[in-house]
């Protein structure tokens, strides 16, 4: 048994990349050693800002040996063919074996391969690993071949046993495997040598680094609250940052700073992702104000003066950083107090997409589209055509420019400084919602009207240009409208024919403009697809799905899903299952029927001609059934419709058992036929169940 | 006075030390070019030199204009006209970052209070078609360089890679110097018999040419001198008969010069806001199309040949 100890250290690695990293190493190079016949029983990755380390124990010393067969060609093949199969087995003619079958001989390449030392087998995976890296991007350096993230330096790799630790003799590219590696960039103390995994742990936190990625993490977070703490603060948690920051450095040292006087009278979001995004500060808030007041900043190193330059610098910035923001700020609100009518203006100039015209046109179109919506998510028209108009004007505030992630948050702002009312204003940042899947929908009905207005327009408008998405491509994004516009809807359990009202208010809206009209069946299914793979995902099947759009009514996406719901649930039960087999073998006999008479049996069954009690029973089953169906879908009522859709399951049964459809007397006949059309009409007033596979 | 520890004194202290540093540590020094050039990189003894394999140690300043950064001289951080310092090794040696960090300690950083950070950031020039992998480099907190190592220019992939290093020069020596606004920024030495300022030289150049880039350029003859310049990029690379003396020279620096104007009369047409959003990219486009032209040239040339 051996332990493996492998260093890449290079120049510093992007920190976004690093957690992927280390599971790459850990798998390529585990996964190598495995398939070559070794074993081990851990294994464990790290990574610092440059380094990435694997620790592997319990390695077996070397692999079992293996036997491999080969059948070549028979041995009377041509030349070429044997000779192929020499160069393919590395063998010569001698070696080979000839086996006597029934084509006669045939040649066998027998290569008994003896168990290999680790040190070899780790030297190979460990040259393939590095040389077919997955980094998301890689580069060359100097004179040389290898891709890296950034050029790789040294590698250190160590096989250590109860005989001590050797260095596994392996170049790649010019670099020389060692035992040897070094510290922090400023504090460490030069190259030193490393005998196993804990020496090197020891040695690497002497020389300033802490391996462990979740103690880096855990000694930023610590540190930064002590700080806050100890002023009477508190740190805004921001996991993302945490973890980007950790990737930064390999000693962490966090420092504490106050934000100047004149900057705490902006919005908290500018002054988080101000520092956030150009300086990886996290916020720290005064419970006492619910202001953002301070910041912490974590350093690589443990300054001679305690920090004290190392603050002032960042001091600094962040003061020139925010007196940018200040400047925005302030900029914005005086365009914000005239009514933003400089903004709308400028819109004008800006392209949208050259087929769909300028932001100020698509904004015109949204307006129009977020009036005809507004009475049918319970808006008022004048509100949501006014939130329309103001929701995107902060696309051309100084401060959007600088951080397009504040886009909506700004526009509230600036909405409630130009004096629109509350439900307005919400609508400018809220109408970009759901962003993704995690996010949230509106639920205020002008930011529900908007945000589909919004959407749909973007989907009639690329439907309309022939820009729609193609496999994985989906440069504008509408996939995610598709999905934002279900989401809206059903999570506000909304009402409306998206056909017969938005779709085809939005297609007329860029008909207008583009004399291009956009096929909005096309656009409906493309939305189905969205909705199958959404409701897949809630365990619906797609057949279900299929059964219940195939039903008038589905471009009503709330009562699509009420009703693929209940029927899912319906087709559970006992009853609702047998039903399904009696539907489809009533449904059999008469498609075969209807195409060996060259008729359509669907003229209207009579009790008359009923012989057996089971007959007559099904005829009163199925009048009682429609009885209660077709109030109860008029009601959409499908749970109390597809009950008594299900309790025709035993009469049919019932029926099939005791009667003969296909009867002698051809009055009789016809008259089954058309009892068995019945049950299909009965049940296709629920759903299509014919798409109902099984 | 010029003890590497001790603090300059001056903007012009700043580049002296650095042309010293990199000088010794046996870099050319060169000159900066004399055209136009939005920075440092464009300099042909970065872009063309950075093609082929000779190898290639040089280190200039240069200055630099962002018309669309002009601020009337009023900004304390920002210039239309602004000094870079280049630095560029082919191929990158394997202590590239070790004699970056010298040259900080040259100029007065002292790397055991501050903090020295290499912070991803890939470089892409559109214009140049370039692109290469490196950082930016912070000073606690402050960007002061900008570090690459080179892939591709002008279409071609660069073997070897060339190290780059590009300082911004008034941004480091403010910081050095502590220093919040530009334009008091000393320039020569403050105790000279004649103490001269950044502003005392460059205050007034800022407004005249804020007002110039962004109301009174030209823009028709802009986009004439635009199209001129790329006419005669296409010329000059085309002209392959041999001259009176026989002499068959491709002419790839002239033609290189032409990219370098069309890409100057492009930022200039930028700032006066003339382009949209959509033939932005195709100006873009149009440009590094010559500078890959001009990269195919340079790669006949006995310079720029593999050897």
């Amino acid at each position: 048994m051996a332990d493996l100890l492998i260093e890449l250290f290079s120049e510093e690695i992007p920190a976004r990349m690093q957690a992927r990293a280390r599971e790459d190493l850990k798998k390529l190079v585990t996964d190598g050693l495995v398939e070559a016949g070794l074993t081990y029983a851990s294994a464990g990755a790290f990574s610092t800002p440059r380094r990435l380390v694997l620790s592997v124990d319990g390695l077996t010393a070397e692999s079992r040996p293996v036997r491999e067969e080969r059948k070549g060609p028979n041995t009377t093949a041509p030349a070429a063919a044997v000779e192929g199969f020499l160069r393919s087995t590395g063998l010569t003619l001698d070696q080979l074996e000839r086996r006597a079958d029934k084509k006669g001989e045939t040649f066998y390449a027998v290569v008994e391969k003896p168990g290999r030392k680790a040190d070899a087998i780790v030297a190979e995976v460990l040259d393939t690993t590095i040389r077919a890296f997955p980094w998301p991007k890689s580069m060359r350096w100097g004179n040389g071949s290898l891709r890296w993230v950034r050029p790789l330096q040294s590698i250190l790799c160590l096989l250590t046993d109860e005989t001590g630790a050797h260095v596994v003799p392996l170049t790649v590219d010019g670099i020389e495997a060692g035992n040897t590696t070094e510290g922090h960039r400023f504090m460490g103390m030069g190259r030193f040598t490393v005998s196993g995994f804990d020496d090197y742990a020891v040695k690497l936190k002497r020389a300033k680094v802490v391996l462990e990625f979740s103690e880096r993490e855990a000694a930023i977070w610590q540190g930064a609250q002590n700080l806050a703490f100890a002023a009477g603060m508190e740190v805004v948690p921001d996991p993302g940052l945490l973890a980007e920051v950790a990737g930064l450095v390999e000693w962490p040292v966090p420092l504490m700073g106050r934000i100047g006087e004149a900057f705490l009278g902006l919005p908290p979001e500018v002054l988080q992702t101000s520092m956030k995004e150009h300086q990886k500060f996290f916020s720290v808030r005064n419970p006492k104000t619910g202001r953002i007041e301070g910041f912490v900043t974590v350093a690589n190193i443990e300054a001679a003066d305690g920090g004290a330059v190392i603050l002032k610098g960042n001091q600094k910035v962040l003061s020139a950083r925010l007196s940018d923001a200040k400047f925005f700020w302030e900029n914005d609100l005086r365009v914000a107090k005239t009514g933003m009518g400089e903004w709308a203006e400028g819109l004008k100039s800006v392209t949208f997409h050259n087929k769909l015209g300028s932001q100020a046109e698509r904004i015109d179109r949204i307006a129009a589209l977020a009036r005809e919506i507004a009475p049918l998510v319970g808006a008022d028209a004048g509100e949501a055509e006014r939130a329309a108009r103001i929701a995107k004007l902060d696309l051309q505030s100084a401060m959007v420019g600088e951080f397009p992630e504040l886009q909506g948050v700004m526009g509230r702002y600036y909405a409630l400084e130009a004096g629109e009312n509350p439900a307005v204003a919400d609508a400018a940042p809220d109408h970009w919602r759901p962003k993704g899947e995690s996010d949230g929908v509106p639920s205020d009905p002008v930011s529900v009207a908007l945000a589909l207005a919004d959407k749909i327009d973007t989907l009639t408008g690329f439907w309309a240009i022939d820009e729609k998405p193609t496999g994985s491509k989906d440069p504008f994004a509408l996939r995610r409208a598709a999905l934002g516009v279900i989401r809206l809807v059903l999570e506000n359990a909304l009402r409306f024919s998206l056909l017969r009202g938005p779709f085809r208010k939005g297609a007329d809206l860029v008909g207008e403009r583009e004399a291009a009209f956009a096929d909005v069946n096309d656009l409906l299914a493309f939305l189905h697809d969205r909705l199958k793979v959404t409701l897949r995902d809630q365990g619906v099947p797609h057949d279900i799905i299929d059964a219940c759009l195939a039903m008038p009514g589905n471009d009503d996406l709330t009562l699509l899903v009420k009703r693929a719901t209940a029927l899912s649930e319906t087709l559970k039960t006992e009853d609702g299952a047998n039903l399904l087999q009696g539907y489809k073998r009533a449904n059999n006999i008469l498609a075969q029927a209807e195409a060996k008479d060259g008729v359509e049996y669907s003229y209207g069954a009579d009790p008359k001609f009923a012989e057996a009690d089971e007959e007559r029973a099904l005829f009163a089953a199925l009048d009682r059934a429609e009885a209660t169906i077709t109030p109860a879908m008029a009601a959409e009522d499908f749970a109390t419709a597809m009950a008594a859709m299900a309790a025709l399951r035993a009469p049919i049964d019932a029926f099939f058992t005791a009667v003969q459809v296909n009867s002698d007397n051809p009055v009789i006949r016809r008259n089954r036929l058309n009892l068995m059309h019945r049950i299909r009409a009965v049940c296709s007033g629920v759903a299509d169940l014919s798409r109902i596979e099984g | 006075m010029s003890d590497a520890t001790t603090t300059p004194r001056s903007f012009q202290e700043i580049i002296l030390r650095l042309q010293g540093y990199w000088a010794a540590k046996g870099c050319a020094i060169l000159q900066p070019y004399d055209m136009e050039v939005g920075a440092g990189t464009f300099h042909p003894a970065t872009t063309l030199r950075s093609l082929g394999t000779r190898p290639w140690a040089a280190a200039y300043v240069q200055p630099s204009r962002r018309p669309t950064d002009g601020r009337y001289g009023e900004n304390p951080n920002r210039l239309q006209h602004y000094y870079q310092y280049q630095v560029i090794i082919k191929p990158s040696p394997p202590d590239l970052q070790d004699l970056y960090l010298g040259s900080l300690a040259a100029i007065g950083i002292d790397l055991g209070v501050h903090d020295i950070r290499f912070v991803e950031d890939d470089w892409e020039s559109p214009t140049l078609g370039a692109w290469g992998l490196g950082w930016e480099v912070w000073c606690d907190g402050m960007e002061v360089s900008q570090f690459t190592y080179f892939q591709q220019v002008g279409g071609h992939d660069c073997k070897p890679v060339s190290g780059e290093l590009t300082y911004g020069l008034e941004r480091l020596a403010m910081y050095v110097m502590g220093v919040d606004h530009v334009m008091d920024m000393p320039f020569n030495d403050p105790d000279s018999p004649i103490p001269l300022k950044y502003g005392d030289i460059f205050r007034q150049t800022e407004e005249e040419y804020s007002r110039h880039n962004f109301d009174q350029a030209d823009t028709e003859m802009l986009f004439q001198h635009f199209k001129d310049a790329e006419a005669e990029c296409d010329r000059i690379l085309a002209a392959v008969q041999p001259d009176k003396a026989g002499r068959s020279i491709v002419m790839a620096h002239p033609a290189y010069d032409q990219t370098i104007k069309a890409s100057h009369i492009f930022n200039l047409l930028d700032a006066r806001g003339v382009i949209s959003v959509t033939e932005r990219q195709a100006y873009i486009g149009r440009v590094r199309a010559l500078a890959k032209k001009c990269a195919d040239a340079f790669r006949q040339t006995p310079a720029g040949a593999d050897l």
